[in-house]
């Protein structure tokens, strides 16, 4: 029987072998790994303008990822853009007074939110607010704001 | 004119039956299936012709195809000055489409023709009608099989083609061209999204797995028990094969990737 046995391992070692690939495919091609495998806690920014910040965004301070965008909707009765940032436990000494700004990432990469720590004593909660935004920038409307600028100037 | 009609008549009838031959032949196999449980060393044997001999080709062309795709996307990507997104082109195009598709190729040619020879061979020699002579179902006994370690085999083998892909390219992207590897991999799995890309492609390959597995076994059980007829009947394995995998991969691709 040792052409079976043979035969056996050989299925063995490919069976294993496929099964690496997907985990492979999983954990370190995929994202699958980045945020599920921690606690967050959840804060709520709101914003005038979040531009083409979307769902998983990356939310980070002083350059460093912290979280990620949980959920974004539109307050009918404000018009603001509600974004929920799941922010990382180990994370949890953010004063309340934080700035939240959306930013680009280079000049044409994704958009992120970008958390600026205050001097505040006391620390956001799970549940929490940030008071203090900053809109994206969109860029149709800064080069249109410059345009009609330089019009003006020429009269 | 008449003659015209009626060749278009006759090819249309053989083609449906042939289709209504095809699918009672897959309900045959797929009630058979149950019965290669209790016995896995049928399947074990299968997995080895079809999964274990396939593998070497399987990589290989993986980590070509992984090599060629980090060159080129290198060539293209630094017009724009984005070399460090080689890595989620590299693993979205490995993972998305050619994993699945190229893997699904050559194993059509690869399984696949074997398949068809082997089962259109028995039926030339009678092997099949002296199975039922003994009240053995081949069904059962050996496309029930057959099937079911192509259907397994095809993910795992589309899976090892994306993962040593990848590390083809960024052997070639970092280590030949000078992308940062940490960007390579960081970019990559910021992008790369677990329920959209891979397990999309899991479903693609499966759904690839199935058919070429079907279109192989059936060609080969519907032969014409000669010698040419077992040619032909390889021949069209592939054919047919490489059409399904190609129409089926627009189709899913369609209906998964659509809505974003």
């Amino acid at each position: 029987m040792q052409h079976t046995n043979t035969q056996d391992t050989f299925v063995g070692l490919f069976v294993a072998a496929g099964i690496v690939g997907l985990f492979f495919l999983a954990l370190q091609v995929s994202n699958l790994s980045s945020f599920t495998a921690h606690d967050t806690y959840t804060v709520t920014a709101r914003f005038e303008n979040s531009g083409g910040l979307k769902v998983k965004s990356p939310v980070s301070s002083a350059g460093v990822k912290i979280g990620q965008v949980s959920a974004i909707s539109f307050d009918p009765k404000t018009y603001e853009s509600v974004v929920k940032l799941s922010i990382d436990k180990q994370y949890n000494t953010l004063p309340d007074d934080t700035t939240a700004s959306v930013f680009t990432a280079g000049l044409l990469g994704e958009q992120y939110v970008n958390l600026d720590a205050g001097g505040s004593e006391e620390y956001l909660k799970d549940g929490g607010k940030i008071d203090v935004t900053n809109s994206a920038i969109i860029l149709e409307k800064a080069l249109g704001q410059f345009l009609f600028k330089s019009a003006e100037e020429k009269k | 004119m008449i003659e015209l009609l009626q060749h278009l008549g006759k090819n249309t009838r053989t083609g449906f039956t042939k289709i209504g031959r095809g699918t009672f032949f897959l309900l045959q196999t797929t009630s058979g299936i149950l019965s290669v449980l209790p016995r896995p060393r049928l399947l074990l044997n299968q997995m080895y012709s079809v999964g274990v001999l396939s593998f070497l080709i399987i990589t290989i062309s993986g980590l070509f195809v992984g090599m060629v795709l980090g060159l080129q996307g290198y060539y293209i990507l630094s017009d724009f000055g984005a070399e460090e997104t080689l890595g989620v082109m590299v693993a979205a195009s490995l993972v998305r489409e050619l994993g699945p598709v190229v893997t699904a190729l050559l194993f059509a040619g690869r399984a696949g023709s074997a398949l068809t020879a082997e089962i259109g061979l028995m039926k030339a020699t009678e092997q099949l009608s002296g199975m039922e002579m003994m009240a053995v179902d081949p069904i059962k006994r050996i496309i029930s099989p057959r099937f079911l370690a192509g259907f397994l085999s095809m993910p795992l083998l589309a899976a090892l083609f994306s993962a040593v892909g990848i590390i083809g390219g960024q052997m070639v992207g970092s280590g030949l061209l000078g992308v940062d590897e940490g960007a390579y991999w960081s970019q990559m799995q910021a992008n790369i999204d677990f329920q959209d890309d891979i397990v999309n492609g899991v479903i693609k390959s499966l759904v690839f797995g199935f058919i070429t597995s079907w279109i192989a076994l059936f060609e080969g059980y519907d032969a014409i028990p000669t010698s040419e007829g077992v040619s032909r009947a390889t021949t069209r394995t592939v054919v047919n094969s490489a059409f399904s995998i190609l129409g089926l991969d627009f189709i899913l691709t369609a209906l998964m990737f659509g809505d974003d």
